[in-house]
């Protein structure tokens, strides 16, 4: 299934809101997996994990290949790519107002130490 | 971390962003830093922008007016209305930018001082998340280098935030 721009950003932060879902994902960045091989590390019943695989698989997240016959899945990189970006971008425009921010407190900070000095000596 | 400093984004919600910073300075320095226009002008805006207007009329139905300049000299203008201030642990004020005025925001800044750092936390929530996306369409084209790295350390953000949010598939 594919989804598109904003449909596929919510669908990915949906997917990643998680924890097996992301504990899956972290897995498969190792190298694609089966079900099985999944399932091994949760205390959870195969379908349960199923479950989870189709989430993610609904999500574009992960996909699987037919012919084989363990059917392994595989992490596709692209959604969880621009879920990034989109935080990313979001950093960025904060975190370089922020950085200046950082200067300024310590000028202010090193201000207000200095006046309390100049106070004391009175 | 691709993140150079301490600041976390997380989206609890569609509608919701949360932005959290740790800054090395006690609140009230941070608080005068966030509400007076002759301090606001010094740090406001991404790496490239100026603060050409900043007009703070702080108090509660007081508003403020700011006009953002960018490297290419194109302006962007947004303006507020603060709904709450409790000096110098938080604020709520209803923001709006220039090109969707009809579409204002909501913004909670909570300051905490523990050992002589604050912890900023902003909670921005919009009206729907159409307007969420509109709001943030900009800043998407700008990103998008797709690589394995930078989906590694989302995973690992992800991962450690696992205890943070709520389950919510």
């Amino acid at each position: 299934m594919q989804l598109n721009g904003y449909g596929q950003l919510d669908a990915t932060f949906a997917a990643l809101a998680d924890p097996t879902r992301r504990a899956i994902l972290a897995r498969l960045t190792l190298g694609e997996a089966s079900v099985t091989e999944l399932a091994q590390p949760f205390k959870m019943s195969q379908p349960a994990i199923s479950k989870h695989l189709k989430v993610l698989e609904r999500a574009g997240l992960i996909s699987r290949d037919r012919d084989a016959q363990r059917r392994p899945r595989r992490l596709e990189a692209k959604p969880l790519a621009d879920a990034n970006a989109w935080l990313e971008s979001y950093r960025q425009f904060w975190e370089g107002s922020f950085q200046r921010l950082d200067a300024l407190l310590d000028e202010m900070k090193t201000q207000k130490a200095q006046k309390q000095k100049k106070g004391s000596r009175r | 971390m691709k993140n150079t400093g301490t600041l976390k984004v997380t989206t609890p919600s569609h509608c919701e962003v949360v932005l959290t910073r740790v800054f090395d300075a006690p609140r009230q320095l941070v608080f005068e830093a966030f509400s007076k226009p002759d301090l606001l002008k010094r740090w406001f805006g991404p790496h490239g922008f100026s603060l050409v207007v900043c007009e703070v009329d702080f108090r509660v139905g007081g508003g403020f007016r700011f006009v953002l300049r960018g490297p290419d000299g194109k302006d962007m203008g947004m303006r507020g209305v603060y709904r709450e201030i409790v000096s110098p642990e938080r604020s709520i004020h209803m923001e709006s930018f220039d090109n969707y005025p009809d579409k204002p925001h909501q913004v909670t800044s909570v300051l905490t001082e523990q050992g002589g750092k604050t912890t900023f936390t902003a909670t921005i929530i919009y009206p729907s998340k159409e307007v969420r996306d509109i709001v943030l369409k900009s800043g998407m084209e700008h990103g998008a280098a797709e690589t394995y790295d930078r989906l590694a350390d989302l995973l690992q953000t992800k991962l450690s935030q696992s205890s943070a949010t709520a389950a919510t598939p």
